[in-house]
Parts: C-alpha cells; structure tokens; sequence
C-alpha cells in the first residue's frame, strides 16, 4: 500500500511499513547515521538520524520511525541539525584529538560528520577512558579510545558472522565494546573475519599491519621478496587509484608491484588453480569411498577457524588441502626456489588479500615446513593500496605487465575464487572433467553464483549425482551445518565463505563498502571468465608442468607433503 | 561443573535468554559472586553466547565479579547519607582499603558494595558491615572500624 509524507515541504510516495530513513534515502534526501546498518534492524542508539516530527513537535530517530500517511518531516531544520551538531559535539567530547596520526584520517565517519555539521572547537570536555590497545589478536586492533560504541561490530559479528565474541559490556559512561571477561581478543572465538572493522565508523577497529616489515625486507639487499595477490584483490582496487570502478587491473598491479621493488610478483589465482586439482580429487576421492560426506571447502581461513571452535565434529569433512595463498606459498618456497635456485630462507614471501584471517593463517603453525612459515607477511587491499601511495606510483602511467613464472599463468577457473560460489564451480568443472574424461558443454552454473546467503543445486556427473550448496555470511553457514549435523545426506560438497559476496566482499577491502561495489567485483570476475579462453584449472599449462615435474599427481606424496595440513579443535570462551 | 551451579541449572532446564537474570542471581546468592567459570556454563546452558552473558552482567550492580570478603562493606549511597557525606566516606573506604567498588581486597578480608538506600536514614551517614550498622561514619570513626575488624581476625 503506499501512503503519502511530507519532506520538507514536498509530497513524497512511499510504501506502508517502511522506515523514515529507507524512504528518504530513496528520494535521494541524505540523513546522517552512525549505528545504521542497511538490511538490519534498527537500534536507534546513536540519535545523528534524527529528524523533525512536526506533527507531534518531537525529534525522531528516521532509521526505527516507521512512516505513516501524513507524516510531516523536516530533515535540515535548524533544530536538527543543532541536535546532530551537539551529539558529534558529545561523540567527540571524550575522543582522542589524533586524527593526524589515525589510520582512519580522510575515511572516518565521525571526522566526516563533524566537518559537515561544522564542529570546530571542543565545546564540551569528557574524561577519556584512557583503555589500552588490545594488541592481542594477530588480525585485528581494537582501541578503545576511539570507540564511539554504535554497536555495529557487536551486531555484524553476532548477525552476520554467527560468532558473538563481543558485545558492549557495563553501563553508562563505563561503557565499552568487550570480549567476554574483557580478555584480549585472541582468547576469544573471534574468527579475524574483519568485518567489524569494515562497519567501523572510525579509528576503533584496524588490521595489524605489516607494512613495517614488508619494508625492512624490501630494503635488505640479502632476501628475494615476493609478493602474490589473490584473486579479487584485482578487481576491487581500481577506484582506489582512480580507474574505473571493478575494473580488472591485473596487469598494472604486476608492473607497480615490480616498481616498488618486489623481486618476482605472482598471482594467487594460479594457486588456486592448483587447490581445484588437489580439492576436486578428494572430492571424487570421498564420493567413491563414501568416507567424511559432504566435503567442505578450506580456502576460507575465518571459517576453518568458526569451524575449530563451533563445530568440531565436522572437521573431518574439512578439505585438506590448504587455502591457495599456503599452496602458492609452499610451492615459492620449494619448486619456486629450486628453480630459481634460491635458499627458501632468503625468500620473504608476502601476500595481499581482502581480508584479515589471511594474517593469521600465515602465522599457524600447521602452515610451516620445516619451521620456516610458508607465507611471512599478509598485506590487506587497503594496506596494498596506501603502499602503492607510499612509493609514490601512478597507476595511470603503468603498462600492465604479465605475472612471473613458473606461476604465472592462470585460468579464468582460478579467478573466480573471489566470488561466492567460485572456489564449487571450478572444483565442478575439473571434476566433471576427472569423472568422464570430457568437458562440460556449459561452463556456468548460474545457481550458486550471486549474493543470496545460501545457494545450492544439484547435478549429474556421468553417474554420480553431486549435491553442491555454496554459502557466505557464517551465520549462514551455521544454518546449513545444522541441518546436515541433523542427517541431510543430498548434499557432497559445500563451499563456505565467510564475508558477504565471498572475497570481493572481504574484510581487507577497502573500507566504505557498499553493496553496488559487490556486485561490480563479481562481475568483472564473470566477465573475466565469459571472455578469456582457458576456463578450467586442469588446462592451465604451469598446473601441468609443475605436476609433471615436481609433485606428481593430485593426493600424491609430494601434495600431501607441501599442500595439505589438518586442523583440531580449538578451546577458546564461545 | 561446581555442584552448586549444576543444581540451579538443573532447575532451568528448558529455560532461554529470558532466564538469564534470575539464574545470574541463584548463582550469585548461594557462592556470593559469578566467576568465569560459572558465566561460561550459564551461557552455553542458555545457548547464548559469553560475551552476551559477560555483557548483561556487568550491565547491573547487583552482580560482583569477584569472591566477597570476610567482611562485606555495603556503603549506603542514598539521599539522606548523600547529603551527610557518604561520598566521602566511600572515597576514604577506597583509599583506605585500595579497592573500588565491586573489589575485594588482596587478602581477601574485605569487599565493598555501593547499595541505595538501606532505610535508616536517621543513622546517616550509615554502612553496614555483615549485618552490623555503623552510624554517623566519619573519616575518623572509619579507621576505627576498619581497624576493628582487622583485629577481629588477629585474635
């Protein structure tokens, strides 16, 4: 049913049982909000949406005021904006002045909202909580100086992520966000998925960086240092710098990369084109011995983490394999080196992904050889794209340039690890492939790709008949794992991602994500695959020389040696 | 799981979140506080997680976090005490006792509680120490006290 509210003085059309705020944004009238989350239910806690109510001569928060016919709104009136002003005021009346040095500088929400409501003196003095940093997690810093608690990272890790490992403790002017028992964050069930930090309106949540290490190796004339960069990291950084937004911009990042000083510059899809050939055997393999059904994937080192600590008994059904960033890191370290003939300890191996949890699998345990980690440093989109600034590159003037062998080569399979439903629909095709000895007529499967939370279909395989289901988003996939906890047995393989949208939608993007953003990544992943003419891992022509000369065959000896690890249940307070 | 708490959970068994404050306070009045371990299991009887557990706790004065003292000092904070200075006294406590509110002390001899209003307004600035009241505290009535008990533990 649609009713009718006046806007500041204009008609507007909207649909019954809306909120205030849905329907001015959709009229394109832009309220302020710091606790709003889109798609999630409203708390009201922050007060900055509200509005002017002249029927009642009351200020409403516009985010949880449902609208009603004949509502009259002023959003910019005098007195709200006096009322937005004096709660940035209050926001900032207990907040630390150091904005200069904040890694948020430029992209906090609070600094943005004190510019627009022209706040430019501290009228209002609080006493500051003067709390430390909590250090303690390899992934995430959390300060909670700047913390404004609006709640969203309580909300996104309890709603979206399934994982609750913090919540706003004590009251009143006591208030903070804590773990339980207020522990560092390591202690806790924090899967280091990193989506807090990218609902965070300011400084309060950050990544742990390695910038100042990347750099020491950089400058240490004895290391090879080389970087690789997985899949969706191309496709998501273009407007960084300037480009056309969810352009893939591949081969300007070789080149840039190769400017800063890295010695040799690989893609990560290529690793991923070789956890297709491990994963995709095992899955065959599990299917025919009926053994540790159905297979779940392992790229997603924020779900392997979820799983350790929520649903241990499903380890088991957990692929072996590594996730592509190990794989291609063990292979640097072992073919790679050989080949080049480099000592593996005078190679710094670094990473960039969109995400936070890459962190802290570079630094398992399960993830070394002989002592010597696989990967030693993990770089996040955003942390890749302000180094690019640091060294002073121009993206615009870049030729792009093709990635370094042997690992070099990747398929369009490969790249579409980025997006949820990529890592089941690559495994799919080089299976069909291994069970029939052809190839699919069809490449796509439109029925797990997407946004939605949780996809699935089934297909027919020569004789086997193969469940797929793909989710993102953990609280998703603890729905799905419920149910097959509860004996659903038409389901073989399951991929999970823990972010919304898979990785392009990852906690190492960059921050100010928005759904349109989302949708741009995972298409241009579509495109690349549409276009390009390889479009299975198996065909990919280094995939078939590194087996041919270094590890055999898919599960052989040498695989399970470098890249396959196991996981065990982990004891931390849920 | 301590025994205690097994059987006040045992009485909750299909119960949910809404459960949560009176199962907090069971515990609480029969070990006088809420240890880790015991919000640990509330929460995953109650299939909620710590960190909310954690959360709803520390939000109400009424639950302590650690084991009381041998002697329990409950300083009234309400009008008629306010008014006689029981702000002061409750400073002069913390100093003395180096804990604040909510603590017990290193030797486990003394804990503090703020409380409202215990009802003797006539006796103001009032506390009351394991049931016993001491009336009209001042800063130097204060030392005598504390320093009474102490010795109660010497003898």
């Amino acid at each position: 049913m649609s009713i009718t509210i006046n806007v500041n003085g204009n008609k507007i059309e909207a649909k019954a049982g809306e909120t205030v705020l849905n329907v001015l944004s959709d009229h394109g009238i832009k309220v302020p909000t710091l606790c709003h989350l889109k798609n999630m239910f409203p708390t009201g806690s922050c007060r900055m949406c509200v509005v002017e109510h002249k029927n009642t001569d009351k200020l409403i928060t516009s985010c949880s005021a449902i609208v009603e016919e004949g509502m009259e709104i002023l959003t910019h009136s005098p007195r709200v904006t006096e009322a937005r002003k004096v709660i940035v005021e209050l926001l900032l009346s207990n907040h630390p002045d150091d904005c200069l040095y904040c890694v948020r500088n430029g992209n906090c929400e609070l600094q943005g909202l004190s510019q627009e409501l022209c706040v430019t003196e501290r009228r209002i003095q609080g006493r500051r909580n003067k709390l430390p940093i909590d250090t303690s997690s390899v992934s995430i810093l959390r300060d909670p100086e700047k913390c404004i608690l609006c709640g969203r990272c309580v909300r996104v890790c309890e709603e979206i992520m399934g994982v609750a490992c913090i919540d706003i403790s004590k009251r009143g002017s006591q208030s903070i966000v804590s773990t339980a028992f207020d522990k560092g964050l390591n202690t806790s069930s924090c899967v280091n998925c990193g989506q807090c930090i990218m609902v965070c309106p300011t400084g309060a949540l950050t990544e742990q960086s390695h910038f100042a290490e990347i750099k020491e190796a950089l400058s240490d004339p004895n290391k090879k240092v080389v970087i690789q960069y997985a899949p969706a990291i191309s496709v998501s950084v273009a407007e960084e710098f300037g480009l056309e937004a969810g352009k893939d911009i591949a081969g300007i990042m070789n080149a840039a990369l190769r400017k800063i000083g890295f010695d040799y510059v690989f893609d990560t899809s290529f690793a991923a084109d070789l956890t297709i050939m491990e994963e995709s055997s095992e899955l065959i393999k599990r299917i025919t011995e009926n053994k540790n059904l159905p297979l779940i994937t392992s790229c997603c080192p924020a779900w392997v983490k979820y799983a350790e600590e929520f649903v241990p008994e499903l380890i088991p059904n957990i692929s072996s394999c590594k996730s592509p960033q190990q794989m291609a890191g063990a292979i640097i370290k072992s073919y790679f080196a050989d080949k080049v003939h480099i000592k593996k300890e005078d190679i710094y191996s670094v990473s960039i992904m969109p995400c936070t949890a890459k962190k802290f699998e570079g630094q398992r345990e399960e993830m070394t050889n002989k002592g010597i980690s696989d990967v030693d440093a993990v770089l996040t989109t955003r942390e890749f794209v302000k180094f690019v600034k640091l060294f002073g590159i121009n993206m615009h003037e870049m030729q792009g340039e093709t990635a370094d062998s042997p690992l070099g080569i990747r398929t369009s399979a490969g790249k579409l690890f980025g997006a949820s439903g990529g890592v089941a629909e690559a495994a799919i095709r080089t299976a069909y492939h291994t069970l029939t000895g052809s190839e699919l007529v069809k490449f796509k499967i439109p029925e797990i790709r997407g946004l939605k939370g949780q996809k699935e279909t089934q297909l027919q395989i020569g004789d086997l008949k193969i469940g797929v289901a793909v989710v993102n988003g953990l609280a998703n996939a603890k729905k799905l794992l419920d149910e097959i906890k509860a004996g659903r047995k038409d389901i073989h393989f399951i991929e999970i991602m823990a972010c919304p949208g898979g990785c392009v939608g990852g906690g190492g993007q960059p921050i100010n994500l928005d759904e349109q953003a989302v949708k741009d990544r995972i298409q241009s992943l579509y495109r690349i695959d549409d276009t390009e003419s390889i479009k299975v891992s198996h065909k990919n022509p280094d995939v078939i020389i590194l087996y041919n000369e270094f590890l055999g065959k898919p599960l052989g000896k040498k695989s399970h040696e470098l890249l396959h690890t196991e996981y065990q249940k982990r004891d931390v307070i849920i | 799981m301590n025994e205690q708490t097994k059987k006040i959970l045992n009485k909750y068994l299909h119960a949910d979140r809404d459960s949560l404050i009176p199962i907090l306070q069971e515990i609480q009045e029969s070990e006088g506080w809420l240890s880790e371990s015991s919000l640990t299991e509330v929460g995953r009887h109650l299939n909620m997680p710590v960190s909310k557990v954690y959360g709803v706790a520390t939000f109400y004065n009424q639950f302590r976090f650690q084991p009381q003292g041998k002697f329990h000092i409950q300083v009234c904070r309400g009008t008629a005490c306010h008014v006689l200075g029981s702000a002061t006294v409750l400073q002069e406590i913390q100093k003395a006792l180096k804990i604040k509110v909510g603590e017990t002390t290193k030797d486990g001899l003394f804990s503090l509680e703020i409380v409202a209003c215990i009802g003797t307004c006539g006796l103001a600035p009032v506390i009351n120490i394991n049931g016993n009241f001491h009336a009209g505290v001042t800063t130097e009535s204060l030392s005598e006290i504390i320093e009474s008990y102490k010795e109660k533990i010497n003898i």
